[in-house]
């Protein structure tokens, strides 16, 4: 679904990435990790387009497309989707109707009809009462007065009304309870499926424990620089990212 | 101009005594404070001429906006044109007279009230209205009536073709002094629009006046819709007295005229009014749109809520100017003034001044202005959600002005304004993203 060659990328004049491969499988779920400053946001980030990240050199193929050259609304349409590490707030937009329009984007994309009313709402009943979502963030403007734990939620489900194909996941654990943390994590795993993939960026393997990954990579000063199963990620939370440097750079 | 010479003495009085005041301080130049920003060269070069009653596109222009269950008000170049007005679904407790008829025909409350809400000594244009004072509409509420049926006054300037002429061209150019009086009574309730439109792309100047008399407890809803060619000139000046507990909101949507020039002031005349000043305008191209606004709280225990939104593209201007008196004996006053600009352009310029004169020492009084760009973030947030660069600027502009545009309460109205505002930004700021 997803092959990442040799993706440079910088941020503002520093380079980030130095050069990332990596394949996503449909069904499968991948972990990124490493510790603050290695580069898993900016390549989460990167791969949704964002205009601050800008790519200097590499592939990235999805589906068969040169993802690179796509606008990030061409990206989502697609069923590229980004949980963000920091949901934007913005005042006088409402979440539903917001939800509703990117939804029919990408519904005629696909050549489907446009959702009315009544049925995005059907819709998004289930979605809300899958992820224990209080219907009130509906009403509300997108994010804005939101706390930490209810902007997660909404970033999850956003992600299960649009159904995307690849998700990326930023440290949507980062500020999370428990709680928050189970819904959030049920959420995805709701969403598991042979034809869909995950990329979730994270920092603490915590979150693993939840979402239970089929490989883990470990990100270190825009590498990756060890690729294994689920026992890598408890490995780190033993052992820490100390040592965890370029000499062991895997595929 | 016979009619000039049937008219009452007073309103003769009146007029010469503005047309005094025009002679001596003529029209405003950029030296002056109050019109920093605004050049006026253009109106007082251009040498129109005073618009006869005559308008063969005038039923066509009035049919486009007209509100479906309100009252329809023409006024066709400064004229009251009854017989483009409909006035059939006329509800009790409101008497409507045109001027000219009115003024002949001794209509109470006349004389008492026309022109003498506005001062021509600070609002020269006012005078320059004033002294062309012939014709116009007047509402009388009765006290007590709360009148439900909206009251659409529609404001028409222009001049017929020349034979031979396209219709882009429009006929000469002409001026026109549309002339509005409301007087609310005590405890009355009602909601007023008024539309300014013109052929698109003709040339006129249109001088406006409106002064609103909002009696005791009284709940006066005031819309302001400036819809005129984009090469028109339109100057308006709006007065309204608020007395006690009395509570006037006055909304300027604009996205029309080539130079604006809008003088709102209110006068909090009454303990314990209230008053909100709302305006979300749109200019592209090298148009401006200037809105000076007053409020003057002379009484204890008033509010006041006022929020004007811009949102300027290609090379157009802005000036806002927002100024709030609060006179020794009005304590307690509590007023609230926020003006906020995009600018879609690096072009685009806007000129906000913020005026506070408080001479009493128990108020709150709050200011805010904030002009900036398309929040950067959340446009690739929505992007990133699937909707185009397009889509999700529209989304942000729609939540940006949504907040003025709410507060339209004649919903027929409200969908009108929108659609045109969203065409207009459609059309104009395309190029921009």
């Amino acid at each position: 679904m997803l092959q990442v060659t040799n993706l440079k990328v910088r941020v503002e004049d520093r380079e980030i990435l130095k050069g990332i491969n990596l394949t996503v499988n449909k069904g499968e779920v991948h972990a990124i990790m490493g510790p603050n400053g290695s580069g898993k946001s900016t390549f989460a980030r990167a791969l949704s387009g964002h205009p601050g990240y800008e790519v200097t050199d590499g592939q990235v193929l999805y589906n068969g497309q040169d993802l690179l050259d796509m606008d990030p609304d061409e990206r989502a349409r697609a069923g590229v989707f980004m949980a963000f590490q920091y949901p934007v707030e913005i005042p006088g937009v409402n979440n539903a109707y917001f939800l509703k329009a990117a939804l029919n984007a990408k519904r005629k994309q696909d050549g489907l009809d446009e959702l009315d009313a009544m049925d995005f709402m059907k819709l998004v009943k289930e979605k809300l009462q899958l992820l224990h979502v209080d219907d009130s963030l509906l009403k509300r403007s997108v994010n804005e007065g939101f706390s930490g734990g209810e902007k997660k939620r909404n970033e999850i489900f956003h992600m299960a009304v649009l159904e995307p194909t690849l998700s990326l996941l930023d440290e949507t654990d980062s500020g999370l309870d428990i709680d928050a943390l189970k819904v959030v994590s049920e959420g995805v795993n709701a969403m598991r499926s042979p034809v869909r993939a995950f990329i979730v960026v994270t920092h603490y393997q915590r979150l693993l424990n939840y979402i239970v990954p089929d490989y883990v990579h470990v990100l270190s000063e825009g590498r990756i620089v060890r690729s294994g199963g689920r026992e890598l990620a408890l490995e780190l939370e033993e052992k820490g990212y100390a040592g965890q440097s370029a000499a062991g750079a895997g595929r | 101009m016979e009619t000039l010479v049937q008219a009452p003495a007073w309103v003769r009085e009146r007029r010469e005594q503005a047309s005094r005041r025009f002679a001596e301080v003529g029209f405003p130049n950029t030296r002056q404070e109050d019109w920093r920003f605004t050049n006026v060269a253009p109106i007082a070069d251009a040498k129109f001429a005073l618009a006869n009653g005559a308008f063969a596109q005038a039923p066509s222009l009035i049919a486009a906006v007209k509100v479906p269950g309100a009252l329809t008000l023409a006024i066709v170049n400064g004229r009251f044109a009854a017989g483009l007005s409909d006035l059939s679904a006329m509800p009790k407790g409101l008497r409507i007279a045109g001027l000219r008829d009115g003024a002949r025909d001794g209509t109470d409350g006349l004389e008492q009230h026309l022109a003498k809400v506005f001062s021509i000594d600070t609002h020269p244009f006012a005078a320059l209205n004033t002294s062309h004072l012939d014709d116009g509409v007047a509402i009388f509420v009765t006290s007590g009536a709360a009148i439900e049926t909206p009251i659409h006054i529609v404001i028409v300037t222009g001049s017929d073709l020349p034979s031979g002429a396209s219709a882009k061209e429009g006929g000469k150019p002409v001026t026109a002094h549309p002339r509005v009086l409301v007087v609310a009574g005590a405890n009355s309730q009602v909601r007023i629009a008024q539309t300014f439109i013109g052929a698109a792309d003709s040339v006129y100047f249109n001088n406006a006046v409106a002064e609103v008399v909002v009696g005791e407890g009284a709940i006066v809803d005031f819309y302001t819709d400036q819809r005129e060619s984009l090469q028109a000139y339109h100057v308006a000046n709006i007065q309204a007295h608020v007395g006690a507990k009395g509570v006037f909101a006055s909304h300027a949507f604009s996205t029309g005229a080539k130079i604006q020039r809008h003088d709102i002031g209110i006068g909090l005349k009454g303990e314990g009014a209230d008053c909100t000043m709302n305006g979300v305008y749109l200019a592209d191209g090298e148009r401006l749109l200037d809105t000076h606004t007053s409020l003057d709280h002379a009484m204890p225990h008033c509010t006041s809520h006022e929020i004007y939104k811009g949102i300027l593209a290609g090379k157009a201007k802005a000036v806002f100017n927002g100024r709030i008196i609060v006179r020794i004996d009005a304590q307690k006053t509590d007023a609230k003034q926020t003006n906020r600009a995009l600018l879609l352009s690096d072009e685009a310029t806007i000129n906000s001044n913020p005026q506070l004169e408080i001479f009493a020492d128990d108020v709150k009084c709050t200011h805010g202005a904030a002009v900036g760009q398309l929040d950067e973030e959340a446009m690739f947030y929505l992007q990133a959600r699937g909707l185009t660069r397009v889509e999700a600027r529209d989304m942000l502009l729609h939540a940006f002005a949504g907040e003025v545009l709410e507060g339209l309460k004649i919903p027929a109205l409200r969908e009108q304004i929108e659609t045109t505002f969203f065409t207009a930004l459609a059309q104009d700021v395309a190029v921009t993203v």
